[in-house]
């Protein structure tokens, strides 16, 4: 049974859920936490059965002129929602700056109604408390699509106040210890393709990420996209590490 | 067409549209204390500052700070008896040997111990680069908040040359490492009267 | 290896070798980094003040032509001769011509990136003529015949130890000292020597004054002052972007240029050159070397905008762990990687792409570049541009052709899944650059799409 203040009441939005591919494939429970959680606060979610990819992998290869197909695609099932929503920073922000299609009204109006899960449930839905619990110490990774793309928290750079969504909602978490990181939004080097173009860099930025983590003594690591954690859990589990990544849909839902 | 006009032809032809200068480019610095501030920035960059009462306790004082040293030079008719040098030289390699130069600031920045000299000050321009000890004696009336409160208030080409000195030369080159006396002066001194 | 002659990728798996030399290098910048947001904190109207650069900037890129001639009229009013070089050995030939009517075979030479780019050291020694680099940095790369590595940290990628073995096979310090206080010392007599006996002596700039003609420079040890006050003949050379329209708007750039860069509230001297001192020549070379063509292009215009203070390089994670030489450009890092396709689009096709795209170099620059956006940018037109290997555009087709496709898609994706769950080491091989550091995710045995279908969907 969950319990959860919100300001608009249920059954009010309708979500169309965008699952990125290597979600789709690799991690569905994260899809299924999402789901629950949109649902759990009272939006009306509906899954497109026809969507692939948001084309990032072409684009930030060079090749986003390959991309129409993909975007025709993405036009093509999200049209009808009033909000789509997405358990990926980085795949939002593509959609958000990169979303061209035939048919581009359609396309525009996307770009202007998509949004990462943590901004989703701060900002459209405000969620003030969340029945969750969550017994362990937590490191959070900003992923840097959603942090320094979508401003889904204060960016170290900056000369400006602090604050941070998603960790605005683990706070809501019981139990939860959020630790804090010596270097707070440094990038993981996962970066799409240059995981694997530029393998040498890109895995030394995850070792050293990870590194800071377990400096802080985490039971797990958790962010807004998957693909970040996916690296950070390929380092972890090749060093026979304990620690486990959890993205932030699957902690905002985790129960006793 | 010679290599101006060709390269200013395609400079031209190039250049976007014209943007707007800011409307705000200065800004205003609110320190409580703008001596205080001057002293904790200047000591942050490797510089000493003392308060002095007047001419007389800058002479006392440099007198014991500088004991026993030689080849000092001054631009202060008032300190004119602690030097064994004079700095108006018709060229600059005869300050080779300068142990200590001693010359006044006309204004001085509190938010980043930044002093400002021009050829007024500086017989030489190579005066508070080549000596081995720099002393400069500013006035706590002269000290500004910030840079823009300083840009107003010099004229940048009213003689060929001119400089902002902040503390004494440094590097930091090898390994991150800060060592002060780098190729100018190896200390900085600077005396502020009321 | 000689990293300048391979690609990043490849020149980033040598720097990788030694991982504790990496975490030197990634600590020690990542240490200038701190400082920098430390001194960035202490002035309230930081962003303002970034706001004011940025617009400043993109006010004299969009009237550069008119700025230029004003302060080459005022130069020359205040007796200064200008030159103006189309390209790298214009420039080059410009400074040699100084040299030689000069009737000096020697030149002392301060910081400047400028003539880095235009490889003038390499130049003039061919010509005869000595150069000493005077900045510590650069006079230690310099005796060991490297590059700079970092723009203002000139010897950033070396420690203690390897600037003392340099230091003892060059300048005679004893073997095996490694204090930096030693060592600068030392430097410090061998240069000042070197500042007396020049006749010309050469410095970039960091801004030049459209108001006034004249320039600022900028340096912590006074080196570039040493050089030129004791010299017969200055010769200031700069790109032409460094034109700003007066002498206030340096308040700004003077505010952030040594905050970014070091975290120094200004740097030691800030020196504005208007007129030679008696007896004395001064020179400016204004170059172009494609620079215009940059201007000509509206989505990396703006690169132009760069003041050289290196805060994008401290910051950039990639920089941190690959190394200047890796960038095999005169400028390395984030700003170097939007620069260097402009010069040479064919060997610098791979810097756009040393990037994750973090977007930490776009917010640490004081005038707001658009950095990691031009990455994003130049990768599209390399592309396009058909400077990609062939079997990446191969494979980028296909994975279109299959992501546009929901059937070829879910075909894909499953049979992906049960190679890795049923044939792992297919994909779990030394062939397979994820796996060499990384384990491959575990494969469910269904997809979301499956599961919703079978759970969800009414």
């Amino acid at each position: 049974m969950y319990f959860c203040t919100y300001v608009l009441p249920k059954q009010m939005m309708n979500v169309g859920l965008f699952i990125p591919c290597y979600i789709d494939q690799f991690y569905p429970q994260v899809a299924i936490a999402t789901l629950k959680l949109l649902e759990k606060v009272g939006c009306t979610v509906t899954y497109p059965l026809q969507q692939t990819c948001c084309g990032q992998p072409m684009a930030n290869s060079g090749y986003e002129h390959l991309t129409g197909g993909c975007n025709d695609n993405f036009v093509r099932n999200f049209a009808d929602c009033d909000y789509i929503v997405s358990p990926s920073g980085s795949c939002t922000l593509h959609i958000k700056h990169h979303l061209h299609a035939t048919n581009e009204t359609a396309a525009t109006a996307i770009r202007s109604r998509i949004y990462e899960l943590t901004e989703f449930l701060t900002d459209v839905v405000q969620v003030k408390t969340l029945e969750a619990a969550f017994p362990y110490r937590v490191g959070l990774h900003q992923s840097c699509h959603g942090q320094r793309g979508l401003h889904l928290a204060q960016m170290s750079e900056l000369m400006a106040p602090p604050f941070s969504k998603p960790g605005q909602l683990l706070s809501m978490v019981d139990g939860l210890e959020l630790v804090q990181l010596d270097r707070r939004d440094e990038c993981c080097g996962f970066g799409g393709t240059f995981c694997v173009t530029e393998e040498a860099v890109s895995a030394k930025m995850g070792k050293d990420r990870v590194a800071d983590h377990l400096r802080h003594g985490v039971h797990y690591i958790t962010g807004v996209d998957v693909s970040c954690l996916m690296h950070m859990e390929g380092i972890l589990k090749r060093a026979n590490s304990t620690v486990q990544v959890r993205h932030i849909a699957e902690i905002l839902t985790a129960t006793l | 067409m010679t290599t101006r006009d060709q390269m200013l032809a395609n400079i031209k032809a190039n250049q976007p549209s014209v943007l707007p200068l800011p409307t705000q480019f200065t800004f205003v610095s609110a320190f409580p204390d703008l001596t205080r501030q001057f002293v904790d920035i200047l000591t942050f960059v490797g510089g000493t500052a003392v308060l002095l009462p007047d001419m007389d306790a800058v002479k006392k004082h440099l007198q014991e700070q500088y004991i026993g040293l030689s080849s000092i030079a001054t631009t202060v008719p008032a300190l004119a008896s602690l030097s064994d040098m004079k700095l108006d030289v018709a060229d600059p390699h005869e300050l080779a040997g300068l142990n200590l130069a001693i010359i006044e600031g006309p204004l001085a920045v509190a938010e980043n111990a930044a002093i400002w000299v021009d050829e007024h000050q500086l017989p030489q321009r190579v005066v508070p680069m080549i000596t081995q000890q720099l002393v400069i004696i500013i006035r706590q009336s002269t000290i500004v908040p910030n840079m823009h409160d300083a840009y107003k208030q010099i004229q940048v080409d009213a003689t060929g040359f001119g400089t902002f000195i902040c503390g004494p030369s440094k590097t930091a080159d090898i390994e991150q490492s800060l060592v002060i006396g780098a190729h100018g002066a190896r200390s900085l001194l600077v005396c502020i009267l009321p | 290896m000689n990293q300048l002659s391979l690609d990043h990728a490849g020149a980033a798996i040598e720097f990788n070798k030694n991982e504790p030399r990496v975490d030197w290098h990634d600590e020690t910048l990542w240490f200038v980094r701190t400082k920098r947001d430390r001194a960035a904190a202490q002035v309230p109207e930081w962003e303002q003040l970034r706001e004011a650069a940025s617009q400043i900037k993109n006010y004299s890129l969009s009237n550069m032509h008119d700025l230029l001639e004003q302060f080459e009229q005022n130069a020359i009013k205040n007796g200064i001769t200008v030159h103006w070089a189309a390209d790298a050995d214009e420039h080059n030939k410009i400074v040699h011509g100084i040299i030689q009517k000069a009737g000096a075979d020697r030149m002392v030479k301060s910081k400047s990136m400028l003539t880095e780019e235009c490889h003038l050291n390499d130049y003039l020694t061919r010509h005869g003529i000595e150069v000493i680099d005077s900045d510590l940095g650069e006079r230690i790369v310099q005796l060991r015949g490297e590059p700079p590595s970092h723009i203002v940290l000139p010897a950033i990628h070396l420690t203690k130890a390897d600037v003392g073995d340099t230091f003892h096979k060059h300048l005679g310090t004893d073997a095996g000292a490694t204090d930096p206080q030693y060592l600068t010392e030392a430097a410090r007599q061998h240069l000042r020597d070197t500042f007396l006996t020049r006749k010309v002596a050469l410095t970039g700039v960091n801004f030049a004054i459209a108001e006034t003609g004249g320039f600022v420079v900028c340096t912590n040890e006074g080196n570039a002052d040493m050089g030129v006050h004791l010299a017969d003949v200055h010769i200031a050379a700069m790109g032409f972007e460094k034109v700003i329209p007066r002498a206030e708007h340096l308040g700004v750039f003077l505010r952030l240029l040594a905050r970014s860069a070091t975290g120094q509230p200004i740097t030691t001297f800030s020196s504005h050159f208007h007129r030679p001192r008696p007896g004395q020549e001064m020179h400016i070379v204004i170059v172009d070397n494609g620079r215009s063509r940059q201007l000509g292009r509206p989505d990396f215009r703006n690169s132009l905008k760069c003041i050289r203070c290196a805060a994008c390089l401290n910051t950039c994670p990639v920089y941190r762990r690959s190394g200047g030489f890796s960038y095999h450009s005169a400028v390395a890092g984030p700003i170097g990687s939007i620069l260097a396709p402009n010069l040479d689009m064919k060997l610098n096709a791979d810097l756009p792409f040393a990037s994750t795209l973090c977007g930490s170099c776009s917010n640490v620059c004081p005038v707001k570049i658009d950095i990691h956006d031009q990455l994003y940018k130049w990768r599209q037109v390399l592309m396009q541009e058909g400077y990609g290997p062939g079997s990446k555009t191969a494979a980028m087709k296909t994975m279109a052709t299959v992501l546009e496709s929901p059937r070829l898609y879910r075909m894909a994706g499953k049979i992906g899944r049960g190679v890795l769950r049923f044939a792992p080491v297919t994909v779990e091989n030394k062939f397979n650059p994820w796996y060499t550091q990384r384990e491959m995710p575990e494969p469910p045995a269904e997809s979301f799409r499956d599961w919703y279908i079978n759970n969800k969907k009414s």
